[in-house]
């Protein structure tokens, strides 16, 4: 794809559906488009380029929609974010009220959104988590994905899908076009670039682990090997969230469907909790305090 | 079947939002100002409205403080659609009654996850995706 294909394709995402493409968002374009151009019958990007512009309406919706459907959005899908908020918190709260600390590994956190999301769900529990050290670990393999995580500045476009107004008001400062959140929500969230193929032991073990929409991605092989590592990285009583088209079932034993909340497992074999010492706490040291309100 | 009143003095937007609002099962009446809605209420509430802000003869700021004054008028979740993006904006309309807020350029996407959010549809699994 050459520049003036690539501008062409960013103006026309932005006239079109208010998709605002940064200059470097190449790769986004291709890994989207291409597929569509090959089921078109067309060799490349710069043929569908040159059907766009002589006004194809049926392509022009296509490429909108492989542009567009595939982003996160906050809150995606919405139930697994309710299962967190009235399944998932009260039974952690009421397991560690004693210690009064929680950890939460979102292991594709991409560009923040599920992250945030979460961190956004905790804060409206107020009271009940006042004093309580919250970490929130987004991992993504991509650095640049990182990076926009990390400055949690979204496009209007981005912040419209899933945000409620209320929270949009709540918890973001309006710079010009674009919203970023708070920098108390901010805080709440560390973000580490990792390739879940790769060993992840370091990061410590959590009570909540959302992997939703990434292992997808995987062979049924590699499917099973993360599994068992997450299993050692989730405590006994802990939780795993998987996305809408991702199970265990069939695939191993080492966690386990709850019944009627779609989306969440527990895992398997409770190891014993001493045999796991205080895990990584004392290793991060930015965790966060949640403030009354 | 639900009634969306879709409120917007450009008739291209209006056909857009036709479009997507049918698609989602709605039955669709259209009005050019606040007026031309209010007369539309009067008649019938509908269950939904999508709401520019600015039109002549009555804006959808004023049209929204009218509806929720009439008889019925807290009824219908109002949505407001427009290019008006600011904050304060957005502060004064849903101080005013509004139940959601879209902020132009919209896409079907946007206008689902908004009719959602103020429960006028059910999350489906094709919607979730």
């Amino acid at each position: 794809m050459n520049p003036t294909e690539y501008e062409y394709l960013r103006k026309f995402l932005k006239d079109s559906s208010g998709l605002d493409l940064s200059a470097d968002k190449q790769y986004l374009i291709e890994s989207r488009l291409l597929p569509l151009a090959r089921k078109a019958g067309l060799p490349g990007i710069g043929e569908l380029v040159q059907k766009l512009q002589s006004g194809s309406t049926a392509l022009i919706a296509s490429v909108v929609e492989a542009m567009t459907t595939n982003e996160t959005f906050f809150f995606r899908d919405k139930v697994p974010f309710d299962h967190f908020r009235e399944t998932i918190m009260p039974e952690v709260i009421k397991a560690r009220a004693g210690k009064r600390s929680l950890r939460i590994w979102c292991a594709a956190g991409s560009t923040g959104q599920e992250p945030y999301s979460l961190a956004m769900c905790l804060k409206e529990m107020g009271a009940a988590l006042t004093g309580w050290r919250v970490e929130i670990i987004a991992t993504d393999l991509s650095q640049e994905v990182l990076e926009k995580a990390k400055s949690g500045i979204y496009s209007q476009f981005e912040v419209q899908r899933g945000l409620p107004i209320q929270m949009l008001m709540k918890y973001f400062k309006q710079n010009g076009e674009t919203w970023q959140i708070n920098p108390e929500l901010r805080a709440m969230i560390q973000h580490r670039q990792l390739n879940l193929l790769h060993d992840f032991a370091q990061l410590g073990t959590f009570d909540v682990i959302f992997c939703r929409n990434v292992l997808i991605y995987f062979d049924q092989d590699t499917k099973i090997n993360i599994f068992n590592r997450l299993a050692r990285q989730i405590e006994p009583d802990g939780f795993l969230v998987l996305g809408a088209a991702e199970t265990v079932v069939g695939l191993t034993d080492t966690f386990r469907p709850i019944p009627e909340k779609r989306g969440v497992y527990r895992p398997n074999d409770p190891r014993a909790a001493a045999a796991k010492p205080a895990a990584a706490g004392a290793a991060m040291p930015r965790a966060a305090v949640m403030a009354g309100r | 079947m639900k009634t969306c009143l879709v409120v917007d003095d450009s008739s291209i937007v209006r056909k857009v939002a036709r479009r997507i609002v049918e698609a989602l099962g709605f039955h669709v009446l259209e009005a050019e100002d606040g007026v031309e809605a209010l007369v539309h209420c009067k008649r019938a509430m509908p269950e939904a409205i999508l709401l520019d802000w600015n039109m002549p003869v009555m804006d959808g700021f004023q049209f929204l403080g009218t509806l929720r004054r009439m008889p019925g008028g807290d009824e219908p979740k109002v949505v407001f659609c427009t290019t008006e993006t600011g904050i304060d904006h957005i502060t004064r309309a849903m101080g005013g009654g509004a139940n959601e807020y879209i902020m132009k350029p919209f896409d079907k996407d946007i206008v689902t996850a908004k009719f959602q959010e103020v429960g006028l549809i059910e999350l489906s699994e094709e919607t979730a995706a």
